[in-house]
């Protein structure tokens, strides 16, 4: 009898599920205990153990005419599941032979809560203790690939705390070396690294200080033949550059691309920092939609800037990164923050979507794949 | 009376003051007794003909003028009037 059962089973291997997965419109439910899943489980996979399938299937997998692919640590769970399932009336039911060990045989990914190593646990623990991060957002941080533009000022501050906070991969843009008058800010770099490119001085204090993250360096110049290529490797981008070329061909991109952008500027004694996220709210042109002339804009070589302006700006940018990833609280959409160092007052702006934004508007033209990569000449566009 | 605040680029135009008070029943009227009493803020805040220059960001209070009635825009006692030039230092 259990034999004859057993074939009405439908049974499929795991790199079959994989494919099904991957084509959409499948529920996914994980017959183990909690303590296994825990451990690892397939991402999207729904935990419903087989002590309470009974009662908890319905909230799991409302629809019985779904796909619905059950599996366990072997396939033996799963199948006796899938006959509950079958028994329930559930019409398109299938077990993974094999369970998530050959899964994992066959190189696939899981999400692995306790993925991390004893010593990321610990390194990790005061994160992991706060409930609105825990494992699972330490594991989203550790998966997370964040762009700084700029390895410099605000850079400098930014990188150090997302490396610390365990950002898995930082790519870093700079074509600059230390300068001596760099260091009364920059405080990635040091005295010795004096003339070392600046994203090699940064990958040099990134790792000593955080062997999990990826530094990649992008020892190079900004520039509308390359922005596309950089952008999309990123899933969150920090702006702290030191020109409005490079900041308005910035905002032109990663609209384009929809990637997000933690955007920050300081000068002398101010400072103001807001997040553009494509489409949600407003960009960096509805803010500003054209730049200032030359001697309305001058730079922190030319005027002047207090060092721990670069400090207190980039670790607002580091927040706002942090948030993004973790998918909490109030990232500063829609919203400009104004920080003065001589009176210590934050000011709180409202930036709204503009609707004749000729890049995120309603009237913006359509961008065709074939044209991504293509902008006008930003160097001459404005004055940095 | 309202309070205008000056960013660090025009603070030179203003002799290093960062907040100035002045008197106006409108954005404009508040912006022209800056001008008036710090000429040089004229040619960085308007253009020929006498409009806002399109690159200066112009709060009354957290709004952008931009979005309530620009120039015309309504000034109560109290109000604080910011200017706001995008900044690039990074």
């Amino acid at each position: 009898m259990a034999t004859q059962t057993k074939q009405q089973i439908e049974e499929i291997e795991a790199f079959e599920a994989a494919q099904e997965i991957e084509g959409g419109d499948v529920v996914l439910i994980d017959t183990r205990e909690p303590h296994e899943y825990q451990e690892a489980h397939l991402e999207n996979g729904k935990l419903v153990p087989p002590g309470v399938l009974a009662d908890e299937i319905a909230a799991a997998a409302p629809d019985k005419s779904a796909r619905t692919i059950v599996y366990c640590r072997s396939g033996n769970r799963s199948h006796k599941a899938a006959e509950q399932l079958e028994a329930l009336g559930y019409e398109d039911v299938a077990s993974m032979a094999g369970g998530i060990v050959a899964w994992q045989e066959q190189g696939l990914p899981v999400v692995a809560a306790s993925g991390m190593s004893a010593e990321q646990r610990d390194r990790y623990s005061r994160h992991t203790l706060l409930p609105e991060v825990g494992v699972d957002g330490q594991l989203k941080m550790l998966n997370a690939k964040v762009l700084l533009i700029g390895a410099g000022g605000l850079g400098a501050p930014t990188a150090l705390y997302l490396a610390a906070a365990g950002i898995g991969t930082l790519g870093l843009v700079d074509d600059d070396v230390v300068d001596a008058s760099n260091l009364q800010r920059q405080v990635i770099h040091n005295t010795e690294r004096i003339g070392t490119p600046k994203t090699q001085s940064a990958r040099l204090t990134i790792e000593a200080l955080n062997p999990d993250v990826n530094v990649v360096e992008h020892n190079l110049r900004m520039t509308s033949s390359n922005i596309v290529e950089l952008l999309s490797e990123y899933d969150v981008i920090v702006d702290g550059a030191d020109n409005f070329p490079t900041r308005y061909l910035l905002n032109d991109a990663s609209v384009r691309l929809r990637k997000p952008v933690v955007s920050a500027s300081i000068l002398s004694f101010d400072g103001q920092i807001s997040t553009f996220v494509p489409f949600e709210g407003p960009c960096y042109r509805c803010l500003y939609p054209t730049p200032p002339p030359a001697e309305l804009a001058p730079s922190c070589s030319a005027n002047g800037v207090l060092g721990v302006m670069a400090g207190t700006m980039g670790l607002l940018q580091a927040n706002e990164v942090l948030k993004l990833v973790l998918g909490i609280g109030e990232p500063l959409i829609g919203r400009l923050l104004l920080f003065e160092a001589l009176s210590t007052r934050f000011t709180e702006l409202k930036v709204r979507r503009d609707p004749d934004c000729p890049i995120c508007g309603p009237d913006a033209p359509e961008v065709p794949e074939s044209e991504l990569g293509k902008f006008p000449d930003y160097e001459l566009f404005c004055a940095g | 009376m309202a309070t205008v605040r000056i960013p660090p680029v025009l603070r030179a135009q203003t002799g290093g003051q960062t907040e100035v008070e002045v008197g106006g029943a409108d954005v404009g009227e508040v912006l022209r007794a800056l001008t008036a009493e710090h000429p040089a803020t004229e040619e960085q805040l308007f253009g020929p003909e006498g409009d806002l220059n399109r690159y200066v960001n112009v709060y009354l209070n957290d709004e952008d003028v931009r979005v309530l009635d620009g120039l015309e825009t309504g000034v109560k006692e109290g109000d604080t009037v910011i200017i706001m030039p995008a900044m690039a230092g990074g």
